[in-house]
């Protein structure tokens, strides 16, 4: 097997893995960003993985090959609307952030199973669903050399549409008038509340981005990986989306491009044990080398990375 | 109104609401609550097994709650108790498996291990927050996922060939008791209840009656203050880190030497160290509190078994109304301004 087949294995499964942690990083920027901590990702990615699927399995019939992206655009709302329990409580209630996004996991998960048996007679598991994410070809870029072979075949759109959407979100948060009014909350919300910035309300629409974004990476995840839904559909992608963001630096490109990296360590794990060279490595390296890095990456030995100023803090007018 | 009286009535006015609304679901899905709760109870309380079940999972749930609560009294949010269990889990039975001891030394031996692997795991976010001034949230999340696959691994290439869980500990590291199994009618209850309550005081005695335990209480108040008295504040912090990831590690223990006596490869969380947030808040990060907190959850999570057999309505139901009393508690600033108005208007009636 010469290095071009393991590329051929590799970079696509890796891109396939991203997809998810891309959207659900990026989710957790606007939030972090605006100064709210959501640990709730995994929640929120669980309720899109859930929705996206029994909308998938209800509507196949009549809506044919779009089911997935419509089930897509469910999950989306489905999850913006969850993420509002996270927004009253941490941003209204003045909640500890941490532990409303704990309490948003738990409530996701137990929610999510309970209307699973409800809806399906007491069943802990859906169906499969019959039109998932298919690979494609996108025309004329897989027709370059070599590239089109490694990038541009065999691959996913969701893959794409997350590094697009990525780039959106750059440049949203670094130049535009939004971004800049987002990142002010989040760095110093009185001196952005003096200059007559509504710091509630970009907070709340802080959150219930992140909940959109957190449902559509559910919904890619478990419509392209794992084509149904059960208790362990999504296990931990939400946190190594977290992951992600905290290593890119709270930076969307940033978070996309390690989540990517995360993709990459994902796919290795699974695909590893048939590659030449890495046969002989135990996959728990690579399982846990996201996190190992993540920590790394915090204690500044890969360039310190520090959170937005006052992320975690809730904001009450009036006090110093 | 008292500030004794407020601070108990934010507890108990969250799991009210918490049941309220979980009621409302089940409403609104077509299930009768009543039915649901009878189930709960009978569950819990219907056999003698139920109850020695619920005991026993009331051990590691006070063990996880003690773990959450003692970092808290320091300002410090462990959010690893997850993998402070795990580990203490994996190392209670490595112990268990490996030595041919008598029971006086093995079974102390192999729970000492559970505590001092959750505590090393624990000293790492500790460290690199009193060192780095890491935020210990998000090391103690990547330390679980960490926690996770190399137990997961260790299970499967290291204590076994390739075996998805390792052999039964031997009688002499094994908590579980013969009389206690037969006061009830041969449920899994084990001595580790006694270590449970006996840790609960120990935190009592550390926190309120020790030096050590003023300055762990006095950094978690204000760090600025504490330094400016003398105190050395990132000492403190790996300190209390350190007891809370010891409590998560006997958690472990109690999984590995009581309830299963084995430890197996793992899909998933095992849901505990989650809990213990839940029970860590509920019971205001005191130990009376948490002790009767972990019963209310104990409780809840066996009895739950039951609804879907006698009543039809599936168990996740009671994860849905832990996660909104955690939801309640923490907003308990609401709760709080309620009760605040609710006075004022007393006061004012009393003066007419």
């Amino acid at each position: 097997m010469g290095l071009m087949d393991v590329l051929l294995i590799v970079i696509p499964s890796s891109l396939l893995f991203a997809a998810p942690l891309i959207f659900t990083a990026l989710g957790g920027n606007f939030s972090e960003r605006a100064g709210v901590v959501n640990i709730g990702l995994e929640g929120l990615m669980v309720m899109g993985a859930f929705s996206s699927i029994v909308f998938n399995l209800t509507f196949a019939d009549s809506l044919g090959a779009w089911t997935p992206w419509i089930s897509l655009l469910v999950a989306m709302v489905v999850g913006a609307v969850f993420s509002i329990l996270h927004a009253v409580a941490s941003i209204t209630f003045r909640a500890d952030q941490t532990v409303s996004g704990v309490a948003i996991n738990l409530l996701a998960a137990g929610l999510a199973m309970f209307l699973v048996k409800l809806i399906y007679d007491g069943k802990g598991q859906t169906g499969t669903i019959r039109y998932s994410f298919k690979k494609i070809d996108i025309p004329v870029l897989k027709d370059i050399p070599v590239i089109g072979d490694l990038f541009f075949s065999n691959t996913y759109w969701t893959s794409y549409l997350a590094i697009i959407v990525a780039i959106i979100a750059w440049y949203v948060m670094y130049k535009t008038p939004f971004g800049l009014r987002l990142r002010s909350v989040g760095e110093h919300p009185m001196a952005a509340d003096t200059m007559g910035i509504n710091v509630t309300k970009m907070r709340y629409i802080a959150v219930i981005l992140s909940g959109a974004f957190g449902g559509i990476g559910g919904g890619v995840f478990a419509q392209s990986i794992t084509n149904d839904f059960t208790h362990a559909t999504i296990s931990g992608q939400g946190f190594m989306a977290l992951a992600a963001l905290i290593f890119g630096k709270w930076n969307p490109l940033g978070a996309m491009g390690a989540a990517i990296f995360f993709g990459f360590a994902q796919s290795l794990s699974i695909v590893g044990s048939s590659l030449p060279f890495l046969e002989n490595i135990p996959n728990v390296y690579l399982l846990i080398a996201p996190y190992v890095l993540t920590i790394i990456a915090l204690t500044g030995f890969i360039g310190r990375a520090d959170a937005p100023k006052a992320s975690g803090v809730p904001y009450i007018k009036g006090s110093r | 109104m008292s500030n004794t009286i407020k601070k108990i009535s934010i507890p108990i006015i969250s799991v009210l609401l918490g049941v309220i609304v979980g009621t409302i679901i089940m409403f609104a899905t077509g299930y009768n609550p009543g039915d649901a709760y009878t189930a709960l109870w009978n569950g819990a309380f219907g056999e003698i097994y139920f109850t020695g079940e619920v005991v026993r999972q009331i051990t590691p749930l006070i063990l996880a709650g003690l773990a959450v609560a003692f970092a808290f009294r320091t300002g410090l949010f462990n959010i690893g108790v997850e993998g402070q269990l795990i580990v203490g889990w994996l190392a209670a039975v490595w112990v268990g498996i490996a030595f041919d001891l008598p029971k006086i030394i093995h079974l102390p031996l192999a729970v000492l291990a559970a505590a001092a692997a959750g505590a090393l795991w624990a000293f790492v976010p500790g460290f690199l927050k009193a060192r780095f001034r890491v935020h210990e949230v998000i090391v103690s999340i990547m330390m679980n996922y960490i926690a996770l696959h190399v137990s997961n691994y260790l299970i499967r290439n290291v204590l076994t060939d390739k075996a998805d869980r390792t052999e039964t500990i031997p009688p002499s590291a094994s908590l579980r008791s013969e009389f206690l199994a037969s006061i009830t009618d041969y449920s899994r209850l084990h001595w580790g209840i006694l270590i449970a309550v006996g840790c609960a005081i120990l935190m009592w005695v550390i926190l309120e009656k020790t030096v050590k335990g003023y300055e762990l209480k006095a950094v978690g108040f204000n760090q600025k203050a504490s330094q400016y008295a003398g105190m050395n504040v990132n000492r403190n912090i790996i300190l209390s880190m350190v007891i809370s990831g010891a409590f998560a590690g006997l958690a472990g223990a109690m999984e590995g030497l009581g309830t299963f006596e084995y430890v197996s490869n793992k899909g998933g969380f095992t849901g505990v160290g989650f809990d213990g947030i839940a029970v860590a808040l509920l019971g205001a990060n005191g130990p009376l509190g948490i002790v009767l907190a972990a019963c209310l959850f104990g409780f809840l999570k066996v009895g739950a078994l039951n609804m879907p057999l006698e009543a039809g309505v599936p168990n996740e139901m009671v994860d849905i109304i832990i996660a909104l009393i955690v939801f309640f508690v923490a907003s308990s600033y609401m709760i709080r301004l309620f009760l605040d108005r609710l006075s004022k208007n007393k006061s004012k009636k009393g003066e007419k």
